[in-house]
């Protein structure tokens, strides 16, 4: 298979991620935008990994590393979500700008 | 074309519309099923791509936990459904697509300049037993670094969920 297939999805899907994560409003979207980015990143490993055919797998572990990372960052990026959806009763985050100067 | 080639272009497709779904749908628990659509198609492409380890887990990590957190996140926080709370003005969103495609095409240009011509080798699939072998003996300290974080992100959403 053309190394470029695998490429092209994973830079398409980077990008949906992209877009997503700039033209959404609600937190809980941002954070499963986020994930489609997560997911581009690891199917360009795993098609570096098969086309260098590399002996340690490196590109299969640096993955999992990667799946555990984001596994990490949607539990404490909904906690954090919950948090302020608590305090000021909305997840949108154009009204969330305490931290604005 | 081979028929590995055809399925991955099938699971390409279905995975890259059930993407672009997830960052369009206007509403958010469709955006959510959506998102496992686009999951499952990567676990696909992990098996083409000969990591059925990797398949397996992004299948039990992701579209079993993750998905399920994101759902209740949405359920909790009373999520509105329609694209004026969901999306940004119109003229954010033009310029969201409009770096969004220029990723895309930036990306695709840049990576079939360096690779166009390369092809993957077919080979059998990577044993389990192989990526033990390489995770807990040449990459055991970034293991045990990612346990450490896992526990601290654990301990953290507990304080900032807690209700005190």
């Amino acid at each position: 298979m053309p190394l470029m297939y695998p490429l092209v999805f994973a830079a398409f899907l980077f990008s949906a991620g992209v877009y997503g994560v700039l033209a959404r409003r609600n937190a809980v979207m941002v954070l499963m935008s986020i994930e489609l980015m997560l997911n581009a990143v690891n199917v360009n490993l795993i098609a570096f990994n098969a086309y260098l055919r590399d002996q340690l797998n490196s590109g299969q572990v640096f993955a999992l590393f990667v799946i555990a990372v984001a596994a990490a960052e949607v539990g404490i990026g909904l906690a954090i979500v919950l948090l302020i959806f608590r305090n000021r009763e909305t997840v949108n985050i154009d009204e969330v700008d305490l931290l604005r100067w | 074309m081979t028929g590995q080639e055809v399925a991955f272009l099938i699971l390409a497709v279905i995975g890259g519309l059930a993407g672009l779904l997830v960052v369009t749908s206007r509403n958010v628990v469709h955006a959510a099923l959506y998102l496992v659509v686009a999951l499952a198609s990567v676990a696909g492409v992990y098996l083409l791509l000969a990591a059925p380890f990797v398949a397996f887990v992004q299948v039990i990590i992701y579209v079993g936990a993750i998905v399920v957190l994101i759902l209740f996140g949405i359920m909790l926080t009373r999520a509105p459904v329609g694209r004026r709370v969901l999306d940004n003005t119109l003229r954010a969103r033009v310029g969201a697509f409009v770096i969004g495609a220029g990723v895309f095409v930036m990306l695709t240009v840049f990576l079939g300049g360096a690779f166009g011509s390369e092809r993957i080798a077919n080979q059998t699939a990577t044993a389990t037993a192989a990526l033990g072998d390489s995770l807990f003996r040449n990459y055991v300290l970034p293991f045990e670094a990612v346990s450490v974080l896992l526990l601290a992100a654990l301990i953290g959403a507990i304080v900032l969920a807690r209700r005190d």
